[in-house]
């Protein structure tokens, strides 16, 4: 008996968490503009997305590939100055450190609204003209600290003295850090990756505040306006449903690569 | 100078601090071509740094390190290194706990220098097999380096550097994470490689009896100087002083007194020895290795007398500590035993007598004047005996061993340190602590203490002799 209410509060759980996406994803098979209604299992809303004909809502094709390209952008380089800040605060000492790592952790326990106002302020007061540079730039700003807490526990495995091991065998510094230390940090920075990625990919607040007045928008500031001229585009259903989907496999391929490694390490053990 | 054409490097005064703490003082030292030297001391002696600096990873502050370089016209030539990052220098370094590449298999881990040098592919392939086959790892090329015993990952490490053919090759404690029968084994390897090679190796350890196993020469160095440079016989068996003579292999250190030439007084007995040259009545510290003490249980014609405390089998030979007729403790080893409580008669051999001159016979430490009965010593007020400041400023502080007094609370003596390193000569405990000022104050004291212990420190004001550093007291 005991085992069956165990059982049930873990369906009924499972069952409030995705019945919103499996109910997006069963109504992405309907042609219904309004969501809820059942026209008969059609798989048009699919083809509209696919080949951009899309009734009412042509800004969403635009608004997907912007969201693309910011995240891509604000990803790689937050990748970049994250894995080298990282590098930087492992060789810095005691309080410096503890200094540097607090301030790191600011920005991510930061309400997104404050963020984001404070980065419109900023960039108003330096007369930037506020658009894709603007958002890109902020983005950045808020995704580099999880990559450096991503880098930093690699850092920490590592051997000292592997980097001047590879000096001593003849490495300039800068071989020493792509053939030696950058494919130790890989995986961490992989990790990183992902994570600004998926950060970028969902933030409204500060892209909101930063966007400026040039009409950029983004898939959570079109979703949001989208909203509110009255009911949702029907091809956000499939759009929705295949990014889910997407998320899904490459969470998929993360965890069996963790996996394998973890198991690789246990042999070795 | 002939003997000058073998060296390939040549260390010139060098001196290194982090901080306050200065980790090398003044060190001296060249290396022949060929040669095994081992840099061996007690951690903390700045043997890894110098290891370290002959590697390029630190500068030295002072003095000079230079190479045998090889000139344009294959003309060897004389090098000062300051400067010359590691890449660039002609060796390779074996480390400590291996620093092996994890991403790469052991054929790339050993490829890489060679791969970075754009040795042809065919060239590169050769020379991994051959180096390969020389630490016996033949069949390992595909292997990932984690998968690997402690053992297999130092061959590879040695490999990886020794494929590059190096003029030194440095090694850093290679051993000292492998157990007890492997590290055997790999001593064994290592000689053997280095007279294949032919190659300069040098060698970082604080396992006095790898040394002398291993080395052509040993530089014996503590609290960042070099405190002998021999032959490991020369070594074992003159040590110029206590330190080394205690670090190296087990011995019985004792004070003693120079009768005259060729005659020493130590444990209340005279003896005949082949030391001259340290004038009439003069303070000597003398040491007497376990095995060279001759016992028997006839105690007639015997030097000395004493009766055994206690016996332990050690696998080839016994153990013994004997208490001497004069009270002192000697620990002798023989291959026959001798029941605790037995009289014995004991002889020692004029050639197995080491004298040496005492390092120090008291506290000697500079000071500043406070008034007329206080100083400031390690950082810390003192008061000591009445005396007139005279006008100049320069004053140090005498006094003995013996009178300086250690205290379990720190907070119960003047100032405070650690016991650093502890001398039982043969009746009382000669020991060094380290101020918290990073002085060094000398303690004769018949109290147990452990290294590492961190004791209060006081000296009674009578004791304390203050005077001008051109030694006259004031």
């Amino acid at each position: 008996m005991k085992k069956f209410f165990a059982q049930a509060y873990l369906w009924i759980l499972l069952i409030l968490l995705y019945s919103p996406i499996a109910f997006i994803a069963i109504y992405s098979f309907t042609e219904a503009k309004a969501f809820g209604n059942w026209t008969g299992f059609s798989t048009k809303l699919y083809g509209n997305l696919l080949t951009g004909n899309i009734t009412g809502g042509h800004g969403l094709i635009q608004a997907l590939e912007n969201t693309l390209l910011i995240a891509l952008v604000s990803a790689v380089a937050s990748m970049i100055l994250g894995t080298i800040s990282a590098i930087g605060i492992y060789h810095l000492r005691g309080r410096k450190r503890k200094a540097v790592q607090f301030l790191n952790s600011l920005p991510m326990i930061n309400p997104d609204v404050i963020t984001g106002v404070s980065l419109f302020l900023l960039f108003v007061f330096l007369g930037f003209s506020q658009g894709y540079l603007t958002v890109i730039l902020a983005h950045i700003s808020f995704c580099t600290p999880y990559v450096v807490l991503s880098v930093l526990p690699r850092l920490g495995q590592l051997n000292p003295n592997i980097y001047e091991a590879a000096l001593d065998l003849g490495a300039t510094p800068a071989q020493a850090l792509w053939k030696v230390l950058i494919p130790q940090l890989r995986p961490g920075m992989l990790s990183g990756f992902v994570l600004a990625f998926t950060m970028s990919l969902d933030d409204f607040a500060v892209t909101f505040f930063t966007r400026g007045t040039i009409g950029l928008e983004t898939l959570s500031t079109f979703i949001y306006a989208d909203a509110r001229r009255g009911g949702l585009t029907p091809e956000l259903r499939p759009l929705m449903t295949l990014i889910f989907l997407i998320i899904l496999v490459v969470l998929g391929l993360l965890n069996t690569r963790q996996g394998k490694n973890a198991a690789q390490n246990h042999i070795n053990l | 100078m002939s003997g000058h054409q073998n060296i390939i490097i040549d260390i010139e005064h060098v001196s290194k601090s982090f901080g306050d703490n200065q980790v090398l003082k003044d060190i001296s030292l060249y290396i022949r071509e060929g040669e095994f030297v081992t840099l061996l001391g007690p951690s903390g002696c700045g043997k890894t740094t110098l290891l370290r600096m002959i590697a390029g990873f630190l500068e030295p502050d002072e003095g000079t390190i230079s190479m045998k370089w090889d000139g344009k016209a294959g003309n060897p030539d004389f090098k000062d290194v300051a400067g010359i990052p590691p890449h660039q220098r002609p060796l390779n370094t074996v480390f400590q706990r291996y620093a092996l590449f994890p991403h790469l298999d052991v054929y790339d881990n050993i490829a890489f220098g060679l791969k970075l040098k754009k040795v042809p592919k065919d060239e590169i392939d050769a020379r991994v097999r051959k180096v390969l086959k020389l630490v016996s790892m033949s069949d390992y090329e595909d292997r990932d380096v984690e998968s690997l015993s402690g053992g297999q990952q130092q061959r590879v490490a040695i490999a990886r550097a020794i494929v590059n053919q190096p003029k030194v090759l440095l090694l850093d404690e290679p051993l000292a994470a492998l157990d007890l029968k492997m590290r055997q084994d790999m001593q064994i390897e290592l000689k053997e490689m280095h007279q294949k090679l032919g190659i300069t190796f040098i060698y970082v350890t604080h396992d006095q009896g790898e040394a002398l196993t291993l080395s052509d020469t040993i530089v014996v160095m503590n609290e960042g100087r070099i405190q002998q440079i021999g032959t490991p016989t020369d070594i074992y068996n003159e040590p110029v002083n206590s330190f080394v003579a205690d670090f190296i292999g087990e011995s019985n250190i004792l004070n003693g007194t120079m009768v005259r030439d060729r005659r020493v007084s130590f444990i209340g007995h005279e003896f005949d020895c082949v030391d001259e040259g340290f004038g009439e009545n003069s303070p000597v510290d003398v040491v007497i290795r376990p095995e060279d003490v001759i016992i028997s249980d006839k105690t007639e014609g015997a030097q000395f007398t004493g009766r055994v405390k206690s016996c332990a089998f050690k696998g080839v030979h016994y153990e013994m500590y004997v208490d001497t007729d004069s009270g002192n403790e000697l620990q002798i080893q023989d291959y026959d035993a001798f029941e605790p409580g037995t009289e014995v008669g004991m002889s020692i051999n004029p050639d197995d007598i080491q004298v040496m001159r005492k390092e120090r016979t008291e506290n000697v430490v500079d000071c500043e004047i406070i008034d007329s009965t206080h100083i400031e010593l390690f950082g810390e007020t003192f008061e000591c005996a009445p005396f007139t400041p005279g006008p100049d400023g320069h004053y140090r502080a005498r006094f003995p061993f013996s009178k300086v007094e250690l205290w379990d609370h720190e907070d119960e003596g003047v100032t405070t340190g650690e016991v650093w390193f502890i001398l039982y000569k043969g009746d009382h405990y000669h020991l060094t602590v380290r101020t918290d000022s990073g002085e060094y104050v000398y303690v004769d004291t018949d109290d147990i203490w452990d290294k590492g212990d961190l004791v209060g420190i006081s000296i009674q004001p009578g004791d304390i002799i203050v005077e001008s550093q051109d030694g006259q007291e004031k």
